[in-house]
């Protein structure tokens, strides 16, 4: 794996090549490694090796990015002569600062941004996870498949990776992780259970725990029954909320305040969720992953989005911060300063929190306590194919999938037919009645966060599918 | 780049693979946009690389680098081989894959202009002026547009012999016009949404797509949004224009027909299939009028599906999937073909670059167009009331492919024979095989076009493919309307 050392030499070439007023080069690569089987198998078993570099220029407020994973003379070359025959051709952007220098963003110049996040997210034992190790996981997983006459499909993967960023101002950043993953559908005749969960330390992984609940939701929800379209009270299990708060972030940006395309437009400052919603951005949270800076190298700092269901404020990246400032919108955004959650420069879409924490409430509840307290309600175990209908009201489609519970007079009494809902995430974080302590989760809808599970009201399901 | 994969087959062998194959890949891509009179990007990229796959005591293994030293090589290949035994550990059977004869080929994407050759001021040029167009309607709030141009040349050579050297050339262009008002906002898209329209073909689509000219109408339909009654909820006649049912096609019947989904192989991610093995030539899936094909041949047209060979080698082909409303065929590779009782792969393994495993996926799912000479004018003429549904806005299908649900950007109302209102936060809701039975009337071929999309995402780690759907605007009778704003 390219090491940080290495890019810096990587990174003085470059420069060398160069006749631009400011240079940036933003290094990302690694191994990845997964394992895939289904039908008790595994059919599928990749492994790779890349490393790239994207290279920045700019010219007299122009701007523009090449990159490539050749990193021999020639290719750098020429890497460095697209980017620059790139900002050449641009028109001028007022809006762009020059380069942070590693006071700006954040650090000494001598430290720059911390190298590695708190607590440390590269463990060995991650990174050197062999297809052997895998397998055995897997094996474990298909027993347990076997064992409840189920079939079973899934990944267990793991990854090490790297990415760093160095400036012509003497800003230079860098930061590696490991990540391990392990994901478990079991299939049965007409139902089926999923777990996944990931973590930088592959110690922290279960496989054969998280195959024993999938295995158990499917049969527990075997034969299951039509429940009609209608309005229920939902227990959400951490991913399924996971699933669909993560199609409100990208509104939490200066720049989509500034584009209007943001449902928190004329709503910051305002009581917006319920009061049991406190959300932070927390890159420095212990379970969460990512490095610490952003797409021009600037410390990631912990905001305070949402407290106590009123909307505080939105991430900028340095040059949204300043346009705000200036802007019409400057009164209505809340606080207004450079957050380190950019995109790397030049992108059209600014910012976005990517570290999101739910705070949790004081009278957490446990799963089973909220399914106790239900007289009649269901229990959604994940979301699938979640899309937007309204971008203000925030209304969102998609489908349970994968375990959806009756819960009667305090128990979970058979499996229904998955359901289609047609809610806006306004009034669903409006209904919330009990959340669970926050976990880390991870599903396929939205990128990972620590989340609670959510007891919801009034919670409206318009239609019910053929399974 | 013959003697570097032959390294790779070489030294996969010597390790005991029973069959490899190299793909050796250099990608180059170009992405330029604006945002209200600015440029948003202006990026360019390469990437290149080799992999190798191979079957070894049975199983699968793959393994992928950016070394291109034979040392490399050979350890990238020893690396496939240590995988696929591992795979081995788990299994139920051997992979057995489908006679093929080895291909020795050159294939290119026809091309008039290559787009990486047109100046990028002029390419920026043309965007701003786009982009000024759309703002200059009062009204509008937010301006975004596109130019996308990628190249990918591919070596692919088998431990049986086959060696296809093949280049593709995508171009993709659009833009969108927001207006934000009250507590609305409103969006019009053209020659699509998210993205616009993307084809294999050189820059000449771009001439072909008429951007400026249509930039100004985009723009006051998203402004007289505003001022549009909302879509009725109930049960109505509806009439699809060709880009929402390229995406009803795309996620309604491309994906339930693909073989790895109805096999379970996808079933952790992306889902399964309602299309069951029994189902094939048995299941009435549309009505008479629906006849579907997936064909990656040229002569199909430039879609984003449209190639020489895919990536196991086998030549493109042309697959029957519904028949006078009769479902076929499925979409198959050389693993999956014998479980359809084929002998021969349908052609369809493709893969995003050259670090991911080839998989099934989609080439041009096409709905053929109506035989009888119909156009969208004659056929609103003949419906007494419906509504007119344009661009897609937003798209889900539950994991088996029955239960979906899409809106639309803008919508018209019927009556008569005529447009009489505008209609926004148009919907639609069904169960699929229920929707295309109820499909009574497809425009014919001088309405058809070959709609890219450029980003279905299918496959862990997740793979995005460009995939190709022509379609002519249809009526479907009695659809479900509206209950996507039930909620509000």
């Amino acid at each position: 794996m390219l090491t940080k050392e290495q890019a810096g030499d990587l990174f003085d070439r470059i420069k060398r090549l160069s006749t631009a007023d400011e240079i940036e080069a933003f290094f990302s690569g690694g191994g990845f490694a997964l394992t895939r089987f289904a039908n008790n198998t595994i059919h599928q078993n990749v492994a790779e090796e890349n490393a790239t570099v994207s290279v920045r220029t700019v010219f007299g407020g122009r701007t523009a990015r090449a990159s490539t994973n050749k990193f021999d003379d020639e290719s750098l070359r020429q890497v460095v002569q697209a980017s620059e025959s790139l900002a050449k051709v641009q028109h001028p952007d007022p809006d762009l600062l020059p380069m942070p220098d590693a006071r700006a963003a954040g650090g000494t110049a001598e430290a720059a941004v911390p190298t590695q996040a708190v607590p440390s997210r590269f463990f060995a034992q991650t990174a050197s996870i062999t297809p052997q190790l895998r397998a055995e996981g897997v094996k474990k997983i298909v027993g347990v498949a076997d064992r409840y006459k189920l079939t079973t499909a899934g990944v267990f993967s793991s990854a090490e990776s790297f990415e760093g960023i160095f400036n012509s101002r003497g800003l230079t950043a860098w930061h590696t992780q490991t990540l391990a993953e392990v994901s478990v559908t079991m299939l049965a005749e007409d139902s089926s259970g999923w777990q996944k969960v990931n973590s930088p330390d592959v110690e922290n992984l279960d496989p054969l725990a998280l195959a024993e609940t999938a295995a158990k939701k499917a049969v527990d929800s075997a034969r299951p029954r039509e429940l009609p379209a209608g309005k229920y009270t939902v227990i959400f299990e951490p991913a399924a909320v996971l699933d669909i708060v993560g199609f409100m972030f990208w509104d939490y940006s200066g720049m989509a305040i500034l584009d209007q395309r943001s449902f928190l437009s004329g709503r910051i400052g305002t009581r917006v969720f319920g009061e049991y919603i406190t959300i932070w951005d927390d890159v420095d949270h212990p379970l969460q992953t990512g490095s610490p800076f952003d797409g021009e190298g600037v410390r990631r700092e912990h905001v305070a989005l949402v407290e106590n269901g009123v909307v505080k404020r939105v991430v900028y990246a340095r040059a949204t911060a300043e346009r705000m400032k200036r802007s019409e919108y400057r009164d209505k955004a809340g606080l207004i300063e450079a957050t380190g959650h950019g995109f790397l420069l030049p992108n059209e879409m600014g910012e976005m929190p990517q570290n999101i924490v739910f705070a949790p409430a004081g009278d957490s509840r446990t799963v089973d306590q909220m399914i106790s307290a239900t007289e009649r309600g269901l229990l959604v175990t994940r979301l699938w194919y979640i899309r937007e209908v309204d971008p203000y009201e925030k209304i969102l489609t998609g489908m349970t999938r994968d375990g959806t519970f009756l819960v009667e007079n305090g128990r979970v009494q058979c499996g229904v037919r998955n359901f289609r809902f047609n809610e806006s995430l306004i009034h669903m974080l409006s209904n919330v009645e009990a959340m669970s302590e926050p976990v880390r989760s991870c599903g396929e809808e939205s990128f990972d966060m620590v989340v609670p599970a959510m007891k919801v009201q009034e919670f409206p399901f318009t239609e019910v599918t053929k399974f | 780049m013959k003697h570097v994969a032959n390294w790779g087959l070489n030294a996969a062998a010597g390790r005991g693979a029973t069959y490899a194959d190299v793909r050796i890949v250099a990608q180059r891509s170009r992405a330029l946009t604006t945002k209200n009179g600015k440029v948003g990007s202006a990026s360019d990229a390469e990437s290149v690389g080799m992999s190798v796959r191979v079957v070894a005591d049975g199983a699968w293994g793959f393994a992928a680098s950016a070394e291109f030293g034979r040392g490399a090589v050979e350890t990238t290949a020893a690396r496939a081989v240590e995988i696929a035994k591992a795979s081995a550990r788990v299994r139920q059977q051997d992979v057995s894959l489908a006679a093929e004869k080895p291909a020795i080929a050159e294939w290119t994407t026809p091309h008039r202009i290559d787009p990486f050759t047109v100046p990028v001021a002029q390419n920026i040029e043309l965007l701003l002026k786009i982009d000024a167009e759309l703002r200059s309607v009062a009204g509008i709030t937010l301006a975004e547009t596109n130019l996308n141009f990628n190249r990918e040349e591919q070596w692919f050579v088998s431990s049986e012999g086959a060696d296809v050297h093949q280049t593709k050339l995508s171009t993709g262009a659009g833009y969108a016009a927001y207006a934000f008002a009250g507590n609305e906002i409103q969006k019009r898209s053209y020659p699509n949404s998210y993205g616009g329209q993307w084809q294999n073909k050189g820059y000449e689509l771009i001439e072909e797509l008429k951007l400026v000219e249509n930039a100004r109408r985009i723009a006051e339909e998203a402004v007289a949004l505003h001022h549009a009654d909302q879509c009725p909820e109930g049960t109505f006649d509806i009439i699809l224009d060709s880009s929402q049912l390229a995406l009803q096609i795309h996620e309604s019947v491309g994906h339930p027909i693909e073989l790895d989904r109805v096999l379970g192989m996808e079933a952790n991610f992306a889902g399964t299939s309602f299309l069951t093995l029994e189902k094939l030539r048995t299941l009435r899936y549309g009505s008479d009028l629906v006849n579907v094909v997936a064909d990656a041949r040229q002569e199909h047209g430039p879609g984003l599906g449209t190639f020489g060979y895919d990536d196991e080698g086998v030549p493109a082909q042309c697959t029957p999937i519904i028949t006078n409303g009769l479902f076929t065929g499925y979409l198959s590779s050389r693993e999956t073909a014998h479980t359809i009782g084929e002998t021969r792969s349908g052609g369809t393994l493709r893969a995003e670059g050259w670090n991911r495993l080839p998989m099934i996926r989609m080439t041009n799912v096409s709905l053929q167009a109506g035989e009888k000479p119909l156009s969208l004018e004659q056929l609103i003429a003949a419906t007494d009331h419906g509504i007119l549904m344009q661009t897609n806005r937003s798209w889900s299908i539950d994991d088996k492919r029955y239960n979906f649900q899409f809106g639309c950007e803008i919508g018209w109302e019927i009556k008569g024979g005529k447009r009489v209102r505008m209609l926004k936060n148009p919907s639609y809701s069904g169960i699929t095989t229920e929707f295309w039975n109820a499909l009574d009337a497809i425009c014919s071929r001088d309405e058809w076009t070959l709609w890219g999309t450029p980003n279905c995402g299918k496959g862990q780690p997740q793979q995005v493919m460009g995939t190709g759907h022509g379609a002519a605007p249809s009526r479907f009778r009695g659809i479900k309307v509206g209950s996507a704003y039930k909620s509000a």
